[in-house]
């Protein structure tokens, strides 16, 4: 199933989901729907209040009957419009959480009764297992809950989450222990741990974040509701006293009559914006939706939110500026020493290296002294791994001690067995970090071969990333457990605005804490156990889907390409989001302007016919306020496919953003409503002339 | 002549800022605590003392519970001792014109009116009111409210500038150091200027002098000629004239306010009145920019103003230089070397239409409401400026303190409306606005217009409040409308036409101008209290800039779009009604 959650830009409007959408906007006519939304609630009663004046109208052969009914038939639109666009928007994730759906079947499970291959086993199915359970699960099976693998190594296709078709490897221990139920293991077995329960596994919450159900309201979209909400009040008051105004001013004036309920009823809808109040929620939906189809699973709202606000981004150079291999590319002897015993002796500590900068010194060893590969248990050679202490690895061969490692280590080590490193030699070491490179220096016992330099490769195209998020205000700190001059080096390269180098684990947590004392919203990337406390911290982090279930926990959001590039997108999604809504709110409160000139001097036109002069669209009186209300609602409709797909988004300085946007959604939002009505209103002139014949 | 106006405008506008820019540091330098320059001295040791006499420990900073539960106290027992001391001013000493006491329903809405600096007077100050409750009554109160408005606007401030705190300085302290360092010492020294020009200032009873003029009265076949006797009302009139103008009041001692020769002599005095209504306004924007620690923040708000009051002024006195079409063509109105020309009904002759318009932009804008022309008596649209301006909140300059309070609140609509669209959380330096930010500000923002709204559609169903209103068609409603307008926004400019002192209005007006007054302030020191616990963000690039000419463009849009959309349906039913029956005549 390698369709998962992948793209499908092009469906923006499927038939499928339209049609579901049409059936749902009538269904959400429902009472206890409406009143969710203030605004559109305010439309709804209108439209009931409206209805019953015109079936009177009709009843009693009244002469306004036919314009009370179309004003109807128009508001109950408004009001199905909205519905049509939020279920447009839900209906998108609906269809993402069907197959999303078809790999969380109840899958049996096999309970094990110690982490051995060969315990006790019991047959249970995934519904029946507990936090803590330890589960055999051998190939071709499908795992049955989210766990951390405790032994075993096997291959894994996880398409069903990530779409993705390549198998990935999973094994205990390390960053790639975590496994995610509705997945299956190609070969070999694993033996996990149950981290989840019932219900609660990440398929499970994935499902219901597609769907919107467990889409709480964002701060911002609370924020602009209030705002909206009394918004409308004041307009329900302003209209609402018109009706004495009107009596009044037709008292004063001694001619005229009083404004009827209907077209009251018309300027209200006119009035409040129902265009941003009936697509405040799509535009919500449609934004997790959009992060979906990045591939990112949000744990909520309020993170995609957030994300719009990010000032800083903690980038790790490893795999997010650089590629992930460094590379060796020139091996650079001490004096005296011949450049064949160098590669020699890199090349034998490095056999066992299995990480891909130490095949790269095999690979570099073989092409420039042609030293072939040689067997470590014909040599008698004890491995010496890699650890965060030493921060060397190499191999002990009787009592020769081969080490490769970072240079001041490995000169400690020289040292303490009473050699010493050649200056020309520290000097060689600091001068390829100052090009960015990565030095690793190579000893036998207590004397210093060399060094072989090591070269990160920076990502293409991450510079012009950088330079557009420095433009919309968002700093990028690189994050490296290099040394400082190999990190100014490669963040000169990259163009990241600040670098930390020789960081600690602990090192990504203080960072975290000192921009958010200044008030600064963090985002940040992490896949390690080690990066838990800080993805903890962090505003928004991000999580990469093959790392370990700690990581996953601390993040709040989830990308299943394990691209820490991501980020970047994660960003501009919520930037997207925030834009698209305070564009519609824009539109939508300027669009009132027009519909002022449409309706005003139609209601007073008993009491001041002289109010006509205001009439600058020449409207026909007797449609005017029809044409103002169809408008209103088309807008709706019109504005679906910017809410769910979201306004332009651009890199450009806040300042340019908000002219061309207010030039857009202010100025658009004044003017084509006073073009909307004038063209509403002729067509439906030529209509009714047409039907007269 | 057409370059009257402009020329009266552009050299007000210079002195202006010129005055308001050190004002406004200075007014930074006492609201930070600091010991202001030379008054420092003279009044430090005043300060000290009456904070130990009130057991008073300045340095003890307020939440915003503390901050508004002391505002309220302070203003309820100000509100108390008004309402009293008018009931029994017949039995109090400084009556030297035998004064009644005055009935409850006018002294509620006198109270009401003076506490909320609103100064709507529906009463004669010269046939109403004893010297000591124009005194100890109107001038204190002119001076205390003022100082709660400089005060709340301090707490905001404070809580733009604050790191997190969540403090916003201590009320008492504030209205202490408003009253003693910036109102006392502007108000006597204007006061001074003033009688020197001729405006009055004598406990002296009323005079009571023979004019020149005789009365005629018919008496059959032979006219008998006698004598006329004319009373001219006196009293400590430059002291509250100040104060009047420097609070943003407008409460007149006599009923023709500054119409009247005894309040505004001359060419000067009105100059210096006008500049006084907008001196402490213009000046906070200053004192916010220094406050904050960015001065471009407060210009932007100071253009702002100034752009709008300009727009409105220049329309009105263009409007009120125009002959009135009402008038037979054999009236003469043009602009001759001996008359102004243009609309003079209600207006004085020793001022003209320009200066009266651009007095009244200035006194609706500022909260001031002090009238020195009939409001009555301008043209449709000319009028329509005045209601508009107290529409928009008073935030054209303002009230003091209550303007910045207002622009500030308004900036925060502005950018949430438009912030959004930059694709950030919108943030007023740096200060995120969220749900209970909003909640308050669309309190403050949108509490006087629905009072005003349900002001006017209550008089509109009331018969008796109905017969008060003095002219017939569009013009009546206007009256009823301008007068809700007026108090809900606690302005006090009446349009006149109206007979106000009616147990109705006093009483709907009175609770109108409280409830106008004290809701805003609960909603504005709830919303300091809230944005000072925020921590600021830094600016960058990507964040809204708030200090641009663009900024000032998206606030005056907002400011008329609020203003106009609440109000453009009852203003086509009064003044643009009106003033279109006349473009048809």
């Amino acid at each position: 199933m390698s369709s998962g959650v992948k793209k499908e830009r092009g469906g923006l409007f499927s038939g499928a989901i339209l049609r579901q959408a049409s059936w749902d906007a009538v269904r959400k006519l429902s009472p206890m729907q409406q009143v969710r939304n203030p605004v559109m609630f305010v439309v709804y009663i209108g439209s009931i209040i409206t209805s019953c004046v015109a079936i009177h109208s009709v009843a009693t052969h009244s002469g306004a009957a036919a314009e009370e009914l179309w004003i109807t038939v128009w508001l109950w639109f408004t009001v199905i419009f909205a519905n049509f666009a939020e279920a447009a928007a839900e209906g998108r994730g609906k269809a993402q959480a069907d197959s999303l759906r078809k790999s969380r079947k109840d899958t049996p499970a096999r309970r094990l009764s110690a982490p051995k291959r060969d315990a006790k086993a019991e047959m249970t199915s995934a519904s029946q297992l507990a936090n803590g359970d330890l589960l055999l699960v051998e190939a071709n099976e499908v795992i049955p809950s989210d766990g951390t693998v405790v032994e075993g190594v096997a291959s894994v296709d996880e398409s069903a989450i990530t779409g993705e078709s390549a198998p990935v490897i999973r094994e205990s221990g390390g960053d790639r222990s975590s496994v995610t139920g509705g997945t299956r293991v190609l070969s070999d077995y694993l033996i996990i741990q149950v981290t989840a329960k019932p219900g609660e596994t990440f398929l499970d919450r994935m499902i219901s974040m597609v769907e919107g159900a467990r889409r709480g309201k964002t701060p911002n979209e609370i924020a602009l509701g209030i705002l909206l909400a009394g918004f409308t009040i004041i307009c329900l008051l302003a209209v609402a006293t018109l009706q004495p105004f009107s009596v009044l001013a037709a008292q004063l004036a001694h001619r005229g009559t009083a404004v009827d309920v209907t077209s009251l009823v018309a300027l209200l809808v006119c009035l409040i914006p129902t265009t941003i109040g009936g697509l405040l929620s799509a535009i919500g939906i449609a934004g997790m939706n959009r992060m979906v189809q990045a591939n990112v699973i949000a744990t909520s709202g309020r993170c995609v939110e957030a994300a719009g606000d990010v000032d800083v981004l903690l980038l790790d150079k490893t795999g997010t500026i650089t590629m992930g291999n460094r590379e060796a590319v020139a091996f650079h002897p001490a004096p005296d020493i011949p450049a064949k015993r160098l590669g020699d002796m890199a090349q034998l500590s490095s056999l066992t290296d299995e990480t891909p900068e130490g095949r790269s010194v095999v690979k570099l060893a073989k092409r420039e002294f042609g030293i072939r590969e040689r067997d470590m248990h014909a040599l008698d050679a004890v491995f010496v791994p890699f650890s965060a202490q030493t921060r060397m690895s190499g191999v002990d061969i009787g009592d020769r001690k081969i080490r490769k490692g970072a240079a001041d280590a490995v000169g400690r080590f020289v040292r303490e067995l009473g050699g010493d490193v050649p200056k020309q030699l520290l000097e060689c070491a600091t001068d390829i970090s100052r090009r960015g490179g990565t030095p690793l220096m190579v000893a036998e016992g207590k004397e210093a071969l060399g060094v072989i330099e090591l070269k990160d490769i920076v990502k293409r195209g991450i510079k012009q990333r950088f330079a557009d998020l420095r433009r919309m205000g968002i700093r990028t700190v690189m994050v490296t457990g290099d040394n400082p001059l190999t990190a100014a080096a490669i963040a000169a390269e990259a163009g990241v605005d600040d670098f930390v180098a020789e960081a600690l684990p602990e090192s990504k947590l203080k960072l975290i804490r000192e921009y958010q004392s200044q008030g600064r919203l963090v985002a940040m990337t992490g896949d390690g156990s080690n990066d838990a406390p800080a993805l903890a911290q962090a505003d928004v982090a991000v999580a990469m889907n093959t790392g370990t279930q700690a990581a996953k926990e601390a993040a709040n959001m989830i990308d299943l390409d394990s691209n820490p590039t991501k980020l970047i997108e994660v960003v501009e999604t919520g930037k997207q989001l925030l834009m698209t809504r305070g564009a519609l709110t824009t539109f939508s409160v300027a669009n009132d302007v027009a519909k002022y000139f449409a309706i005003i001097p139609v209601i007073f036109a008993t009491t001041y016919p002289q109010l006509s002069a205001l009439n600058i669209m020449h409207l026909n009186p007797h449609t005017a306020i029809l044409s103002a209300v169809i408008f209103n609602a088309l807008i709706i409709i019109f504005l679906i496919p910017i809410a769910l797909r979201g306004v332009q988004y651009r890199a450009k300085p806040a300042a340019v953003l908000l002219r061309d946007n207010l030039l857009i959604y202010g100025l658009g939002g004044l003017i084509t409503p006073f073009i909307g009505i004038k063209i509403i209103d002729v067509l439906i002139g030529l209509a009714v002339s047409g039907i007269h014949g | 002549m057409w370059y009257d106006g402009w020329a009266q405008l552009a050299f007000l506008l210079a002195v202006l800022l010129l005055a308001a820019k050190p004002l406004g540091s200075y007014m930074a330098k006492v609201f930070q605590m600091q010991r202001p320059p030379l008054l420092g001295r003279i009044f430090g040791k005043a300060e000290s003392a009456i904070y130990a006499m009130a057991g008073l420990r300045p340095d003890d900073q307020q939440d915003w519970r503390q901050y508004a539960v002391a505002c309220l106290a302070f203003n309820t027992i100000g509100f108390a001792f008004l309402f009293i001391l008018q009931m029994v001013q017949q039995h109090l000493p400084l009556n030297p014109a035998h004064q009644a006491g005055v009935g409850p329903a006018l002294a509620f809405n006198t109270a009401a009116s003076f506490v909320t600096n609103t100064n709507w007077q529906n009463y004669s100050g010269e046939t109403t009111m004893s010297l000591l409750t124009q005194m100890l009554g109107m001038t204190v109160q002119n001076f205390l409210s003022a100082a709660t408005g400089i005060a709340v606007m301090a707490a905001l401030i404070r809580a733009l500038a604050a790191k997190g705190t969540g403090k916003l300085g201590n009320f008492w302290v504030d209205m202490v150091r408003s009253v003693l360092y910036i109102l006392l010492p502007i108000a006597v020294l204007l006061s001074v200027v003033l009688a020197s020009q001729g405006v009055v200032q004598t406990l002296r009873a009323d005079v009571t002098v023979h004019t020149l003029s005789s009365s005629a009265v018919a008496g059959g076949a032979a006219e008998t000629k006698t004598a006329a006797t004319q009373t001219i009302a006196m009293g400590p009139v430059a002291s509250q004239e100040a104060i009047k103008e420097l609070g943003t009041n407008g409460g007149g001692f006599f009923n023709a306010n500054s119409a009247h020769p005894y309040e505004n002599p001359n060419g000067l005095t009105d100059f210096l009145e006008m500049l006084a209504m907008l001196l402490i306004p213009a000046a906070s924007c200053f004192t916010f920019g220094e406050m904050i620690s960015d001065r471009r923040q407060g210009h932007v708000l100071l253009a702002t103003m100034t752009a709008i009051f300009i727009v409105c002024a220049a329309l009105c006195f263009t409007f009120e230089q125009q002959r009135n079409p009402l008038f037979p063509s054999i009236v003469g109105q043009h602009h001759t070397a001996l008359a102004a020309g243009g609309n003079m009904e209600g207006k004085e002759l020793r001022f003209g239409p320009a200066n009266s318009a651009i007095w009244t932009c200035i006194a609706t804008g500022t909260s001031t409401g002090a009238v020195n022309s009939m409001l009555d008596s301008y043209t449709p649209f000319g009028g329509l400026i005045p209601m508009w301006l107290m529409k928009t909140g008073e935030v054209i300059f303002g009230g003091v303190g209550t303007g910045l309070t207002g622009m500030l609140i308004t900036a925060m609509v502005a950018v949430f409306l438009c912030g959004l669209m930059v694709g950030r959380t919108p943030e007023y330096l740096g200060k995120k606005i969220g749900a209970f930010e909003i909640k308050m500000v669309s309190l403050a923002i949108l509490i006087p217009p629905a009072l005003t709204l349900i002001g006017t559609a209550v008089a509109s169903v009331t018969p008796s409040a109905v017969a008060s209103v003095g002219n017939p068609g569009p013009h009546g409603f206007s009256e009823i409308l301008y007068a809700m307008t007026s108090m809900s926004n606690n302005n006090g400019s009446a349009f006149a036409g109206l007979n106000g002192n009616t147990d109705f209005y006093n009483i709907l007006g009175g609770l109108l101008m409280l409830a106008g007054r004290f809701w805003s302030i609960i909603a504005t020191v709830a919303l300091a209290g809230s944005v000072a616990k925020r921590k600021a963000s830094p600016p960058n690039v990507g964040t809204f800039p708030t200090h641009t000419p663009m900024f000032g463009v998206i606030l005056a849009g907002t400011i008329a779009l609020i203003s106009g959309l609440i109000f453009l349906p009852a203003l086509a039913l009064g003044p643009i009604a009106e003033g279109l029956m006349q473009v048809v005549h």
